[in-house]
């Protein structure tokens, strides 16, 4: 086991109803430090359930996650803790539409890292001049775009300054027109050397951003390997099918 | 020896009432023996004061058991399959516990809950208004919790997603994104629950509780003639309801612009 690894999941599990449907079925995957995985697949494939089980938001019926080397699937880890290294963005945004952009960005740096409120929110600022929404600052949700929404949702993210990002179908949600602006903020994420897990349908960032793609399908990865391998020449028939269609 | 209603009316009118045509004659003698013979307005005065007193006193204590009740049964709702040891234990009881208290209170008639608390349970006690507001607050509580729980439920599990995943707790996460946004969506029914509230103190007067109520009936007895005492008493209940019906109309409008 080697120590550059952040995340080491090993033999993930969710069952329901008593083992019936199997969401994940034994997933093992490592994230090394710096290493932007996407993960792709049909959908009901398991992937989006396995990124949230990368953050116990699923809490998996079997298996171990070790996140810098902890267990955070023990009942004793508290995951609270672990989760503020890892920050999550969401199909659809999850902006707390009651607190302005910069309230938004400064309540859990605030209130979970003791910081001051000028420290965050100059942090905050830093955070919304680089994805250019500095003037969106005292704007409450409901007044943005989706791609401005999800672009805050990420610099949110950011501002616990997390040791990874998981992103969930990130753009999934949005008008094909706002789609370049948030990618173009993930990229920018990618090249300063964030660690990130990418559950998306964007094959064209697959490629041009991933270090390592995951083919998930029916709650198992199918195949893994550099953009090239899977996209130029899958060796599983499972991936060769599903990159027709969505190709 | 005192002077009747009728006597100190005809040395009391002004002369354009006396001389006046024979019904405004009558109005206004039934208006002076109502309100103003014997100082009888000042019995609707303390009424409104009894009332409004109760009934915020009977609020604050609503709201206060409403959100605990809610919370403990949110919490429990979302959380016991995932639970386990003393924690699951102490949460199960409080929630059987509160499952009693929303049957319990709503199942039977305030009138009567009133009178086993201030006849039974606190007959020692003579402070009218605060077994009244304990009472009052004790029947509130049962149902601003099912409006408050109703109101966390409409909130999208998203948001909780968002805040667990930022590392907030359980209970960060009711108190900063949660329940203030379950307030803001509840606003309008927990004000008409307020008004409801605040018309059903009405019946404080089955235990003597001087309010406005009991003022109109008091004097309409005295005076042998309930017309204008009791009109008066609604009007009273339509003009505070009024009053705050508008109020919240205006705290409605300012939370939804804080959001456009």
């Amino acid at each position: 086991m080697s120590a550059d690894y952040i995340i080491q999941a090993t033999g993930l599990q969710k069952h329901f109803d008593g083992g019936d449907i199997r969401a994940l079925d034994g997933v093992t995957a490592s994230i090394r430090k710096g290493e932007v995985v996407v993960v792709i697949g049909p959908s009901g494939s398991g992937k989006s359930t396995f990124l949230r089980c990368l953050n116990l938001l699923e809490v998996p019926t079997g298996g171990q996650i070790l996140f810098e080397g902890i267990d955070i699937t023990d009942k004793k880890a508290d995951i609270n803790l672990h989760r503020q290294k890892m920050g999550m963005v969401f199909q659809h945004f999850n902006l707390f539409p009651h607190m302005t952009i910069l309230k938004n960005m400064t309540l859990a740096p605030m209130k979970l890292l003791k910081k001051s409120q000028p420290e965050a929110e100059k942090q905050a600022m830093a955070l919304l001049e680089r994805v250019g929404l500095a003037d969106r600052a005292g704007a409450y949700p409901s007044q943005l775009s989706g791609g401005q929404k999800q672009r805050i949702a990420i610099v949110r993210a950011l501002c616990m300054d997390p040791e990874v990002m998981l992103f969930d179908e990130p753009t999934s949600a949005l008008d094909p027109e706002m789609v370049g602006e948030v990618l173009e903020v993930m990229k920018n994420l990618a090249k300063q050397g964030m660690t990130m897990v990418v559950v998306t349908h964007e094959m064209g960032f697959a490629r041009e951003m991933a270090d390592r793609v995951i083919f998930m399908a029916e709650g198992r990865i199918v195949e893994e390997g550099t953009p090239e391998e899977i996209f130029s020449a899958p060796g599983q028939q499972r991936t060769k099918d599903f990159l027709a269609k969505v190709l | 020896m005192r002077p009747s209603a009728s006597q100190s009316w005809l040395l009391d009118a002004p002369d354009w009432i006396q001389n006046g045509p024979q019904w405004l004659n009558d109005i206004g003698y039934d208006i002076y023996k109502s309100f103003i013979f014997d100082d009888r307005y000042q019995m609707y005065l303390k009424g409104l004061g009894n009332t409004l007193l109760l009934t915020f006193l009977a609020l604050l204590i609503g709201v206060f058991l409403g959100v605990i009740i809610s919370l403990i049964r949110v919490s429990w709702d979302k959380n016991h399959t995932e639970m386990h040891g003393p924690g699951k234990i102490a949460l199960g009881f409080l929630n059987a516990l509160s499952k009693v208290y929303l049957t319990v209170i709503r199942g039977t008639p305030m009138v009567v809950q009133l009178m086993i608390m201030y006849f039974v349970v606190f007959a020692t006690s003579r402070n009218k208004i605060m077994v009244g507001a304990l009472s009052f607050g004790i029947n509130s509580g049962a149902y601003v919790a099912e409006i408050i729980r109703g109101g966390i439920m409409s909130i999208d599990q998203g948001q909780t997603e968002a805040g667990r995943s930022l590392g907030f707790g359980y209970v960060s996460t009711m108190r900063y994104i949660i329940l203030p946004q379950a307030f803001k969506a509840t606003l309008p029914t927990l004000a008409n629950e307020f008004i409801v509230l605040l018309k059903e103190t009405a019946v404080a007067g089955y235990v003597g509780l001087a309010d406005i109520t009991y003022a109109g009936n008091i004097i309409g007895g005295n005076c042998y003639d309930y017309l204008f005492p009791l009109l008066m008493s609604a009007l009273i209940y339509l003009i505070l309801v009024m009053f705050f019906t508008f109020l919240v109309g205006r705290l409605e409008r300012r939370l939804r612009n804080s959001e456009r």
